[in-house]
């Protein structure tokens, strides 16, 4: 009996001594999850100094754009311990702050003096505020971004394509400044032979399964003043949604598929539209501005030979955004780490750093740099997208919402199923049935 | 008669008696044979319960109700029948059965035809048949999603070896048509695959039932002077058949019910026309979040696919007696 005891109490002694080891190496070690693309690099790099500073060991968990919404979603729904700290999705704010997956920040920013006026006004309302444009901060500004184009400037600038273009057109073969312009310059490069290979016009957003295809038709609607509801917070979204605006701006994006892209560009994103035009296919393409220092470093396609420029306008100048806050996790059990981080993230030094490592600073102290605009070929771009973003419902069913919208979308525009119109008031339809359903109609 | 049986269960009761330590032997002893074989199977039913029984229950619970997975804090309300109403009268819901009954037709036929063809050359037993059968076996033994990957390379139009080939063979540009992109071939393109795939499969079962036929009835029909087309019809395709249904079952149960493969060749589109049953039940129930609706999706589908397999099971038997 004695013996057992003693066996009793070895094995318990094993066990305690082995969880305190485990406790004290959790308490050293957070997970931050984000997408994998290029800023996630320039992140674990940014983050060495956070551990060198504070002792806190950093992971990360990263999961690739197409999957990135539901992997990290069906862990935050499940209550799960993975992730510390959650660089989400602008649109997953509101199902983030009812559901009770972020931790309210407003008491640690105002015991940490963390202002929210060091961020950019745009940045916070969409990447922090639930509801919209409250003083309830769930995230601090991580990542501005926002949807804009790069071209190859090397074939914008061959003397003998410049003269075509001005007989054909009357203006100089440059960047667009409205949308028809930016047609105009995709279907001038549609099919010609540029240095013994067909190329083609523009690679841009047409993928069914996530988010593709409405980031992409967006930049158009925006550009033709679409708004999700009228007047704001009322769900009212007959005449808006379905506007002869809206209808107009739908339109032209099937045409710019149609006439403009790659042969089987129906199903393309980031990686795809990134792909497209470092293989020199195509003369202009659309993407995030988080790939741009990556696109400009690009040894073959980069340098010289590429230009950027911001979503052109049509009625109203607008872009696409996307950025992310960094937010706390509730059901994290280093949540002092965790906050920690954040504290030490949102420095003006941390920020300008992360700028020059690739990442898009939200901070005032980087942006109003005066040296800011020159500080990167695409930078003065950024400032003035961020100056015009337009994002998607921020609701917690923004889920439904997006992937009905990619439905009516891809329905339309790829598929060639009814008229734009029809698209569009199906899409009211759908909102209508998910709201009435959210007890908000 | 059962004397045999009982003495086997003592010695098994004496052997597991024997490995426990007393008190617990002793008890072993006392027991029943059927309390023993209860024992014995107890785990595989508490584990048949855990993870298939109880959350069937559980779906058909939440197919009564409002639940939403990602919306815990909201209270989950009793609302009848609504979410089945609500299926059986969603015009995409039906578009989506469309769709899969298109691939499962096509699929199967293809598949038969060839698979059937293949397995009877194949038992031809020609020099090399055995290397020829690994080759054809190999489709089969490929991940979906690998499979899915690799043939949207090959199906793309700029550089994809299937437009190639066509191209080849008919003259037409290989980038004047694309396979998945096209509202017209992507439901095709799905085929094609799913049958490169999986025709393989039918084949083997088929070569099997080929197998199975005795040399000397074949000897019979020869020395009754019939046909190579009446030994067909007569002996070959009717012992066949039972293989044969079997194979068709096993496969459109899982064609029925098939993800990986589409979604990693056009997740759905072009729009929605290649959108088979099953992804629109992942959007509905994991990207949307409508639990209810999608449970009472799922149990709709379960009955579906239970009762023309059990339809379907009872043509077999009466095949297999024939």
């Amino acid at each position: 009996m004695r013996k057992r005891n003693s066996l009793a109490a070895l094995s318990a002694a094993v066990l305690l001594s082995g969880a305190g080891v485990t406790q004290v190496h959790a308490q050293e070690e957070i997970t931050l999850c984000w997408a994998a693309w290029d800023p996630a690099n320039a992140l674990v790099e940014l983050s060495k100094d956070f551990t060198a500073e504070t002792g806190i060991g950093m992971k990360f968990e990263f999961v690739p754009w197409p999957n990135f919404a539901d992997r990290m979603l069906n862990e935050l729904n499940s209550g799960g311990q993975l992730c510390d700290l959650m660089i989400g999705d602008s649109q997953w704010i509101g199902g983030g702050a009812e559901n009770g997956h972020y931790v309210k920040l407003n008491d640690f920013f105002e015991a940490e003096n963390i202002s929210m006026d060091d961020f950019a006004p745009a940045t916070v309302y969409a990447y922090s505020t639930w509801p919209k444009g409250t003083p309830n901060y769930w995230a601090l500004p991580a990542m501005g971004d926002a949807n804009a184009w790069f071209y190859r400037k090397d074939w914008f600038s061959r003397p003998e394509l410049q003269e075509e273009f001005k007989q054909k057109h009357g203006r100089d073969l440059a960047p667009p400044k409205t949308q028809y312009e930016l047609k105009e310059l995709a279907e001038f490069f549609q099919g010609r032979e540029i240095d013994g290979k067909t190329v083609y016009g523009a690679a841009i957003f047409t993928e069914r399964g996530s988010e593709g295809i409405t980031m992409g038709a967006t930049g158009a609607l925006y550009a033709w003043d679409f708004k999700y509801e009228d007047p704001p917070g009322s769900y009212k979204m007959e005449g808006v949604v379905n506007s002869p605006n809206a209808v107009q701006a739908l339109e032209f994006y099937k045409d710019l598929y149609k006439c403009c892209t790659p042969p089987g560009y129906t199903d393309s994103y980031m990686q795809e539209s990134l792909d497209a035009f470092k293989s020199g296919q195509v003369a202009m393409a659309m993407n995030w501005f988080a790939f741009f220092p990556g696109l400009y470093k690009d040894p073959e396609v980069g340098g010289d030979k590429i230009g950027f420029f911001v979503n052109p306008g049509q009625l109203v100048e607008a872009s696409t955004l996307g950025g992310q806050g960094i937010s706390v996790v509730s059901y994290s059990d280093k949540q002092d780490e965790a906050l920690a981080y954040v504290k030490w993230f949102a420095q003006p030094d941390v920020q300008k750093k992360w700028w020059s490592l690739g990442g898009y600073s939200c901070h005032v102290a980087v942006l109003n740099d005066p040296s800011f605009p020159d500080s990167q070929p695409f930078a003065a771009d950024f400032l003035n997208a961020m100056g015009g973003v337009r994002d998607f419902w921020q609701e917690p069913v923004y889920a439904e919402l997006l992937l009905s919208m990619q439905k009516r979308l891809h329905d339309y525009i790829v598929a060639d199923e009814g008229t734009a119109q029809e698209a569009l008031d199906k899409l009211i339809a759908d909102w209508t049935e998910v709201f009435e359903e959210e007890g908000k109609l | 008669m059962s004397e045999p049986q009982d003495s086997a269960a003592d010695k098994l009761a004496a052997r597991v008696a024997s490995a426990t330590p007393e008190p617990l032997a002793r008890r072993v002893r006392g027991l029943s044979d059927r309390a023993i074989a209860w024992l014995f199977i107890s785990p595989t039913i508490v584990l048949l319960l855990a993870i298939n029984i109880f959350p069937l229950i559980w779906t058909i619970y939440l197919s009564f109700t409002n639940y939403k997975a990602n919306r815990i804090n909201r209270p989950i309300e009793f609302i009848g029948l609504r979410n089945y109403e609500r299926v059986l009268t969603d015009t995409d819901i039906w578009h989506t059965l469309q769709v899969t009954a298109h691939f499962l037709c096509w699929t199967m036929t293809l598949q038969v035809v060839l698979g059937f063809g293949l397995a009877w050359l194949i038992n031809k037993q020609f020099k090399g048949h055995g290397l020829w059968t690994t080759v054809i076996l190999l489709p089969m033994m490929l991940s979906p999603a690998v499979v899915g990957n690799f043939w949207t390379f090959l199906y793309q139009p700029q550089i994809g070896l299937f437009n190639y080939a066509v191209s080849f063979v008919t003259g037409i540009p290989p980038s004047s048509f694309q396979m998945i992109g096209d509202v017209n071939l992507a439901p095709w393109a799905i085929v094609i695959v799913d049958t490169w795939m999986w025709t393989p499969y039918i084949m083997l079962i088929c070569l099997a039932g080929l197998r199975s036929i005795p040399d000397y009835i074949y000897e019979a029909a020869e020395v009754d002077r019939a046909s190579k087309w009446r030994q067909f019809w007569s002996i070959t395709l009717p012992m066949v058949l039972p293989f044969l249904m079997l194979a068709v079952l096993f496969r459109s149960i899982e064609n029925f019910k098939m993800f990986d493969l589409v979604v990693e060749l056009t997740s759905g589109g072009p729009g929605s026309v290649t959108e088979l049953a099953s992804i629109n039940l992942k959007r509905e129930a994991f990207e949307k979040w409508r639990t209810g609706y999608s449970s009472a999706f799922a149990i709709i589908l379960f009955v579906t696919v239970f009762g023309a397999a059990s339809i379907y099971v009872k043509a077999l038997n009466k095949v297999k007696q024939r």
